[in-house]
């Protein structure tokens, strides 16, 4: 399934160790080829070459401050105007890390979740429903049923169903993240990306929230940064170990759980540092 | 050597002791203008005309200019302090162009009023020809409130957070859209507030506008509405002594036999309104930011 070489335990392990995904069922959506981000002179990422299987969840996962944030907002060019990032990153066979890509357009194909929960100071509705509109979605009916939808997907609608119009800043912190879930996938992406999404919420709510990623990945292919080893174990397939802004390791997350081949992974996954 | 605990106590009971001291100041300050002025004010007072040599004059006409002016003022200051504030908080970089405008604004907050005044006697009422008028006036309350204005809009973004910015392009907004879609709205009652603060100062201001609108309060017809008529109200070419300076003026030249109760009563009068302003500003941003925020 995978290119990996038979698993061996190396006594020697290596300093670097990267097998792609190679599974036709989830053929490759988005990869980035020699990305190098740089914010001024100093560089942040140094050679990124990952590609990303589709309707899967791969978790990006490494100490703090080793670029797991900069990847991540380099793919949807959050990165413009705070960063330099130059090499390819390829989607659908378009590079959109060109200057002439339609970087709104491309934003609405590859959906962002942050750190924190952001619902806009507007109502329920009005926080899915207005980023729509703008786009020309004015018909009450279609608007009413992306709301509904998106919603449902998020895991929040039973929640509001009967208070679409109250102020979405009055909604708890789960239920505020699922919100900007609801958001992003109101625009129909087809990637999410999310930045550490569960790390402001209690453990209830963080379990809701993996449960509702196994349901999104039929509709998205996810990637997710996490700074939590147990759940990039239970949610993703494919994990990349980041450190001091290089991909160490990357292959299927049982690799590197049970058998990661670069000692500073082995270490890391193990809780000696980090 | 006294130990941490008296140490504390002394530094809260000075600290508790100073702001007793301010605020007992501005309560005798409030309280001396108010029982003086109260007592003068009647209906007949707030609309009657001012009458130069006799008694029982009233400060209409000057009341009615203030707000004509601060409507003015503020028609013109506030989208010029918008947009500076747009373009300083949301698009400018930090170089030497954004270092110099906030430099600028920095010192031209920091401006006495009276100088603003002098300028805009020079600039607009001599240079431009514009003569004592509400136009004159209005310019030199838009260089007084401007940079103030822009300060306190500026601040107001500030208040709303990054990631509502980065929600808002990570939707696929525009800059633009993002700015006048999530975070304008989302400002409102914070920007809402300072407006209102600085229609307080606007309100009160006489330095800026006793060389620019003038110290005459030509009698105004209330039943002509044509702007071009010179006994109009809504005439912006006439000179036009606002309340502020009516006090000014009383108290520096005033030779009718009431002057003393006409000025009491105007500062009266001036207290009440810059105090409704302050309120009104808290009250409106509170419900604006309540009906934003919950059901
Ligand atoms: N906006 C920024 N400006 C300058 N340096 C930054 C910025 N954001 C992150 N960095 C630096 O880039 C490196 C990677 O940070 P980040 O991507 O946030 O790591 P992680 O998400 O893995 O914790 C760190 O050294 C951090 O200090
Ligand atoms: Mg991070």
């Amino acid at each position: 399934m995978f290119l990996s070489n038979d698993i061996t335990q190396n006594t020697e392990m290596l300093d670097r160790h990267v097998v792609q995904p190679a599974d036709p069922q989830h053929p490759t959506i988005l990869s980035t080829e020699d990305l190098h981000v740089y914010y001024g002179k100093k560089e942040a990422i140094a050679e990124g070459d990952l590609r990303f299987a589709s309707n899967q969840i791969t978790a990006l996962i490494g100490p703090s401050g080793s670029g797991k944030s900069t990847f991540l907002r380099s793919l949807n060019r959050m990165n413009d105007r705070i960063a330099t990032v130059t090499g390819r990153i390829m989607y659908r066979g378009v590079d959109i890390n060109q200057p002439d890509i339609d970087v709104y357009e491309m934003r609405r194909r590859v959906g962002m979740v942050f750190q924190r929960p952001n619902p806009f100071a507007k109502s329920i509705y009005d926080n899915i429903a207005f980023a729509l509109r703008l786009r020309g979605v004015t018909d009450k009916h279609a608007l009413d049923e992306i709301v509904e939808t998106s919603l449902k997907q998020a895991a929040l609608w039973n929640q509001v169903k009967d208070d679409l119009n109250k102020s979405a800043l009055a909604l708890s912190g789960g239920q505020a993240q699922r919100l900007c879930i609801a958001r992003a996938i109101a625009v129909k992406p087809d990637i999410l990306l999310l930045d550490e999404p569960a790390s402001a919420l209690d453990p209830v709510s963080t379990s809701q929230l993996e449960d509702t990623l196994l349901e999104l990945k039929q509709h998205y292919s996810i990637i997710i940064v996490t700074h939590n080893m147990q759940q990039a174990g239970r949610i993703s397939e494919y994990t990349a170990f980041f450190n001091q802004g290089r991909v160490l390791e990357y292959d299927t997350t049982s690799h590197i759980f049970t058998n990661p081949q670069v000692q500073v992974t082995s270490d890391y996954v193990s809780g000696n540092f980090g | 050597m006294i130990n941490p605990k008296t140490q504390n106590k002394i530094a809260i009971g000075t600290l508790y002791g100073v702001a007793g001291l301010v605020v007992l100041i501005l309560m005798a300050l409030l309280g001396y203008i108010l029982i003086s002025g109260l007592p003068q004010l009647s209906w007949h007072f707030l609309t009657a005309p001012a009458k130069a040599f006799l008694k029982g004059g009233g400060v209409g006409i000057q009341l009615y200019n203030s707000f004509y002016l601060l409507i003015l003022a503020m028609l013109i200051s506030f989208p010029i302090a918008l947009g500076a504030a747009i373009y300083l908080y949301e698009y400018a970089k930090d170089n030497w162009v954004t270092t110099t405008i906030r430099t600028a604004i920095e010192i031209l907050s920091s401006l006495p009023s009276v100088v603003v005044g002098l300028f805009g006697f020079l600039f607009f009422v001599v240079k431009l020809n514009l003569g004592f008028s509400i136009l004159s006036g209005a310019f030199a309350l838009t260089f007084f409130n401007l940079p103030l204005l822009t300060r306190s809009i500026e601040d107001s973004l500030r208040t709303i957070d990054t990631t509502q910015r980065e929600g808002g392009l990570a939707l696929g907004l525009s800059r633009w859209e993002t700015v006048t879609r999530v975070i304008l709205p989302a400002a409102v009652p914070s920007i809402l507030t300072g407006v209102i603060l600085s229609a307080g100062r606007v309100f009160g201001e006489a330095a800026a506008l006793i060389y620019t609108a003038g110290q005459s309060a030509p009698a105004l017809d209330f039943t002509d509405w044509n702007p071009f008529n010179i006994s109009s109200p809504l005439n912006p070419m006439r000179p036009a002594e606002t309340l502020a300076v009516h006090i000014w003026k009383i108290n520096s030249e005033g030779i009718m036999p009431d002057a003393k109760a006409i000025s009491s009563g105007s500062s009266a009068v001036l207290v009440l309104a810059i105090l409704l302003f302050n309120f009104a500003a808290r009250y409106l941003g509170k419900r604006l930011y309540k009906r934003l925020t919950s059901a």
